[in-house]
């Protein structure tokens, strides 16, 4: 079962330790917020991950299960 | 399955249908005179309505066209007290078709908003109208009266009145504010079915929706599909506006040729560089390409554009689009809910380069589209996508603007036309 790397905008302040601990996945834009692309993260970088997301001080990042977009779901009941 | 449903006589498969009864002067129809052309709404019909929504194909009118099927299937699943919510707030300043709606024919919308409840087993509606539209509030709150006094309804109907602003109409901000907290959006999931109206489910849908749904109940999906395309059946209001001889709200089939909505409008005013297509949230589309085009999104996409917002807004040559688009851009920058630092930054960076751009001042272009790129897709709602949508297209469709600008001129007269704020 693969993972993704989500950011709660809302909650998110842009403080930047994410990008720190994790630049392989997360870059800042020019404000300062995370930018995550939301690919499976990659099996070595699992525990980098969860480091980066333990270190969020609004807990804002999260690491969850890969779900399927609201756009499938549309086609799906059309 | 459905023969209750379908009335004997099954009036006006032609246009227009939610404007068929409309008076001369716009005054409200009554609920005596709409009883006598439409009859009592079919709630008997209860769940049972689902399936003919279903084979009407109706899909939301409020910008994000969603199968309205899929929400009541999804809240009636649901048990326990649940809400039907009617979105009138409009917060599009272009729109003008739900506060015609609300204004003229508001007992075609509470009819529809009792039949959703009927549907999904809910026993409140709530109709929210923004602050400002205070003629419309009004008729809908003497509607609501009216309909007590006859006591034909198994609904409660409460009328209340949204904060004004672009960001309310966003459902999740609306069910916030309808929940007692600030009118802002929140992160989804969890989706109105599932958490709506104080965490209980609920079914929102725009205002014309739920009129559309009482006319698919009375008369059936096939009335319903006798206009508009396969892909998307049935009339849909569209306001007009700009640079044409008779601006207002019209009811179209869907897939009608842009060209011939403009030609009911009775013509474009003098010359024309270009049209803004689905609102504030759209896009804009050279005057030559939206005049071969058609009112559906399969045929706007080429374009790069959607119906969203279902407005078609006639820009005059003399007018500059990037003066507009600057213009659009710090409004839809001061309407973000402050929430998402990409929309609070982003959205207001990229209003700032346009501003510099309209001016004229050198701009750097490369960094202005860095930003759109960083913004696209950023937030808890659709907010910065709609503004990165709209400033994109506005860079394409007026490149030789931009260029024009680049050079330190400007091809526009000094005016302004569009709108930012003051929707009434």
């Amino acid at each position: 079962m693969s993972e993704v790397l989500r950011v709660n905008p809302i909650a998110c302040d842009g403080h930047g330790l994410c990008a720190e601990l994790l630049p392989e996945l997360i870059r800042l834009d020019d404000w300062g917020y995370p930018i995550v692309d939301g690919r499976p993260v990659p099996k070595e970088l699992l525990s980098h991950a969860r480091r980066a997301v333990d270190a969020c001080p609004t807990l804002a990042l999260a690491l969850g299960r890969a779900e399927r977009a609201a756009s499938d779901r549309r086609t799906r009941t059309r | 399955m459905t023969r209750m449903a379908v009335s004997e006589v099954a009036p006006r498969a032609q246009l227009p249908r939610l404007l068929a009864a409309l008076h001369a002067d716009g005054s409200p129809v009554p609920f005596d005179e709409h009883l006598g052309i439409y009859g009592a709404p079919p709630v008997q019909l209860g769940r049972r309505l689902i399936d003919l929504v279903e084979a009407s194909g109706l899909s939301g009118r409020g910008g994000a066209g969603f199968p309205m099927a899929t929400k009541l299937h999804a809240v009636a699943a649901r048990g326990g007290r649940k809400f039907v919510v009617a979105n009138g707030t409009e917060g599009e300043p272009l729109s003008r078709k739900d506060k015609a709606l609300l204004g003229c024919v508001p007992h075609l919308v509470l009819d529809g908003a009792a039949l959703a409840a009927a549907a999904v087993g809910a026993d409140e509606v709530v109709v929210a109208v923004a602050e400002r539209a205070v003629r419309e509030r009004s008729a809908l709150t003497r509607a609501v009266a009216e309909r007590a006094r006859r006591g034909l309804d198994r609904v409660r109907f409460q009328v209340a009145a949204a904060p004004d602003g672009f960001i309310v109409g966003e459902e999740t901000a609306l069910l916030s504010w309808l929940s007692g907290r600030a009118a802002k959006p929140t992160l989804v999931p969890p989706r109105p079915f599932e958490r709506g109206v104080r965490g209980r489910p609920t079914v929102v849908q725009n205002v014309e929706t739920l009129a559309q749904l009482s006319l698919v109940a009375r008369y059936g999906p096939e009335w319903f599909r006798e206009l508009g395309t396969d892909e998307e059946p049935g009339s849909a209001l569209v306001t007009v506006a700009g640079a044409v001889s008779r601006p207002g709200v019209y009811e179209v089939g869907l897939g009608m040729p842009i060209r011939e909505l403009i030609e009911w409008a009775g013509g474009t005013a003098g010359p024309v560089s270009a049209y803004l297509i689905g609102g504030y949230f759209g896009s804009w589309v050279a005057a030559a390409d939206a005049e071969r085009a058609a009112l559906l999104d399969s045929e706007l996409l080429p374009f790069g554009a959607s119906l969203g917002a279902r407005t078609v807004f006639v820009l005059p040559a003399r007018v500059c689009g990037i003066v507009e688009t600057s213009r659009l851009a710090r409004y839809l920058a001061s309407e973000s809910a402050g929430q998402c630092g990409p929309c609070v930054h982003g959205l207001d960076a990229i209003a700032g380069g346009l501003e510099r751009l309209a001016r004229p001042e050198h701009t750097d272009l490369l960094r202005l589209e860095r930003w759109l790129e960083q913004v696209r897709g950023r937030g808890a709602c659709r907010h910065p996508d709609g503004a990165v949508r709209l400033v994109a297209s506005a860079l394409d469709v007026f490149a030789s603007e931009v260029e024009l600008h680049a050079a330190g001129r400007c091809s526009g007269e000094g005016q302004v036309v569009l709108p930012t704020g003051t929707a009434r």
